[in-house]
């Protein structure tokens, strides 16, 4: 493998791209995960199904034929995963062992217990997973169970949505396609408890770790249900986690999908959700960011039925060399919907955020409405934003609006709260906690919102 | 307790204060008149501290201390207070926790223990009484979506929460109709003590109908021009500003 490129910088390398690869895309790259791939892929769960291999070596192809996106790349302009081909990942082992969980996240209070289930450098974790208190007919099980026990519980909807196309990462996570949360949630019923997705990067002194989770989520017509993603960080290897997840909502149903990446600042953190919401559905979905050297969070959501509701904001918080990247796609492929995105940044030192959201309104998709913000608070001189936001409006009876702003804490505003006596640190602290807060106000859920704000608070102390 | 000598300052190489001297004893009101543009607000913002103006000549001694070398809050944590001509909008940051903040922020500095929620909110309640202000507007963000009045009432009550030793009132009596500068008036009047001191600015007379001072001065290009009792600033009423140089159209 030619890696002759060695800098991060934004100029494009030399070009060693045979003359078939699509422009933005280097599929040189690909060789090592394709080397791992063969080698694992008998000892995949569920190798004996032809549908699982299909996706699997469909998955393996399509990478093998793109490679990582380049910055040449329009959708990865901004964002850099150059780094990746220098970091020689391999792929994580199943049994990790040695490693202690006093005590994992929650956004339950304080010796309370609910549906869990746990993955460690993407495998999981039974002894720590817990599916008590879920309602009859509710499936909560890890993919690698259910491709071998339940395959037609989860044949009908993987790979549905989120397909390799011209998305590198999901090919590599469908080639890689193990394990992961699947969670199913039958017609009419309705979770009260929220379900919480644990995901440990712990990696290796040794080297380099890679894994490809993968979440499945079926919400069938009238249920309801409230997720929450933790993504965490244990030892200092470098990790990548490519997570890809699917959520189908069904008609009338509502999946409140809520994440918060906390990794380690080694951490690699990939990840692609892919949504589709039926007929008077809503798809409610919060990422908060603070962790990881790099990471993106795509999600991509379509309507498939009037009246739908898809939410989709995020709160983000980098400092240090962190860059965070949050790329939405809302799909407006019927009318009558409505689609609402806040998200909000503090970015500080020399980190760098990007946002890149495109609202598509299809020909016919009449009386849609679609609003998306995205606000930056830049804390150093030296701190980064690109924005990118885009309409592309295609029906004539529509209401769309986007705005995105960059600045600074505002002058009048610290001097009013200094010359009351407040120092400079607390009120710049009270000052970026009250712009956080706007973005935190977007959860409808009171106990997620108040565990999301503990995390806000915490990154903010963490200065 | 505070004693400003040829005082100079800047802003933006423009020289704004050219020379301010003035002594004020505790227990004292003093009123500062002048005309639009005379540094009657860059006085204020000098005194509390806020960044932009460079002093080029001239002290000020505060207790004993120099004033100038202090941080804003460091100034408040002495004892100053500025109530603001434009109180500023902070969105996201409750009134009550604002308050609360700054009052234990100052309380610390004073290596006095910071009050607990309740012992915060009895004493907060009690002062939003006398000033006819409600719990909701404790509730709200600082001063957003507040009419002009409830501003200028939301800085009174500021005040009396934390209890300055010196404060300075800018244009207090801008913006609000005869009513609302009533209230504020008898807020302001309520803190008068002994141990308190008050330079308060304005441009019109009518203010201190209801505080009214113990000394008058006439500030125009950025000097003190003339210092008296009470009866100079009626005077000011019937003649203006023209004898200080000082020709206002309206």
């Amino acid at each position: 493998m030619a890696t002759t490129t060695t800098s991060h910088g934004t100029s494009p390398g030399p070009s060693r791209a045979p003359e078939a690869a699509p422009r933005g895309f280097d599929p040189a790259t690909a060789r090592p995960f394709l080397e791992q791939f063969d080698r694992l892929k008998a000892d995949l769960p569920g190798g004996s199904l032809s549908w699982v291999r299909d996706l699997r070596d469909q998955g393996r192809a399509r990478f093998a034929q793109l490679g990582f996106p380049t910055v040449k790349n329009e959708s990865w302009r901004y964002t850099n995963l150059r780094a990746l081909d220098k970091l020689a990942f391999q792929p994580a082992v199943a049994a990790e062992t040695g490693v202690r969980f006093d005590v994992l996240p929650t956004v339950r209070a304080a010796g309370t217990s609910g549906p869990r289930l746990v993955f460690v450098d993407g495998r999981f974790r039974a002894e720590l997973s817990s599916t008590a208190g879920l309602p009859a007919g509710v499936e909560l099980l890890n993919l690698a169970d259910a491709l071998t026990h339940k395959p037609d519980l989860v044949g009908e909807h993987l790979g549905r949505l989120a397909t390799p196309d011209d998305l590198p990462l999901v090919a590599l996570n469908t080639a890689f396609l193990a394990d992961g949360p699947v969670l199913h949630v039958p017609q009419g019923v309705e979770v009260a408890e929220p379900v919480e997705l644990v995901f440990v990067s712990v990696g290796s002194d040794e080297h380099p770790t890679s894994f490809h989770p993968r979440t499945l989520i079926v919400a069938e017509d009238n249920a309801r249900v409230v997720i929450v993603e933790h993504h965490v960080g244990l030892g200092t290897g470098a990790t990548l986690s490519n997570g890809v997840g699917e959520v189908f909502v069904g008609a009338n149903a509502s999946v409140h999908h809520y994440k918060v990446q906390r990794e380690h600042t080694n951490a690699f953190h990939l990840s692609h959700t892919a949504a589709k919401v039926g007929g008077h559905g809503v798809y409610d979905n919060f990422i908060l960011t603070t962790g990881a050297k790099l990471s993106r969070n795509e999600v991509r959501s379509t309507f498939d039925g009037e009246h739908g509701d898809i939410h989709v904001s995020g709160a983000y918080m980098v400092r240090g060399d962190q860059h965070v990247d949050t790329s939405t796609f809302i799909d407006h492929a019927v009318p009558c919907c409505t689609s609402r995105e806040v998200y909000k940044g503090v970015i500080d030192d020399t980190a760098r955020a990007v946002f890149q959201g495109k609202i598509l309104v299809r020909p016919g998709a009449q009386k849609t409405d679609g609003y998306q913000q995205n606000r930056a608070l830049l804390l150093s001189e030296t701190a980064e934003i690109d924005a990118k936001p885009e309409l592309e409006i295609y029906a004539d009876d529509v209401k769309c609006s986007h705005g995105a702003t960059a600045g600074e804490l505002d002058d009048q505003q610290l001097f009013y709260l200094r010359a009351r006596g407040i120092d400079k640190e607390a009120a710049r602290g009270l000052l970026i906690g009250a712009f956080l807060a706007e973005a935190l106000d977007e959860i409808p859920e009171e106990g997620v919102r108040e565990a999301f704000q503990a995390y806000v608070s915490a990154w903010q102390n963490a200065r | 307790m505070i004693e400003i000598k040829n005082l100079h300052a800047t802003v933006d190489g423009k020289e704004i204060l050219k020379g301010i001297n003035l002594t004020i004893r505790p227990g004292e009101v003093h009123a500062i008149m002048g005309p639009n543009g005379s540094g009657k607000s860059t006085l204020s913002y000098v005194l509390a501290g806020r960044e932009g103006y460079e002093i080029t000549k001239g002290s000020v001694e505060y207790f004993g201390q120099d004033l100038l070398a202090m941080e804003p809050e460091e100034r408040a944590g002495a004892g100053v207070f500025l109530a603001f001509q434009y109180p500023v909008e902070i969105p996201g940051v409750a009134n009550t926790t604002f308050l609360k903040s700054a009052l234990n922020a100052i309380r610390k500095q004073r290596g006095e223990q910071e009050l607990d929620a309740m012992q915060f909110l009895k004493l907060v309640r009690e002062k939003t009484k006398a000033l006819n202000m409600t719990d909701e507007m404790l509730k709200r963000a600082v001063n957003v979506g507040f009419s002009g009045g409830e501003k200028k009432r939301n800085e009174t009550l500021q005040m009396a929460v934390l209890q300055p030793k010196f404060a300075i009132l800018d244009e207090t009596d801008s913006g609000l109709d005869i009513d609302a500068l009533k209230i504020v008036a008898e807020g302001v009047n309520a803190l008068r003590s002994p141990e308190r001191a008050m330079l308060v600015i304005t441009h019109y007379q009518r203010l201190l109908d209801y505080i009214v001072p113990d000394y008058v001065h006439v500030l125009a290009h950025g000097k003190i021009q003339r210092s008296g009792g009470k009866e100079l600033a009626l005077e000011l009423e019937k003649n203006g500003y023209a004898e200080f140089g000082v020709n206002e159209a309206a």
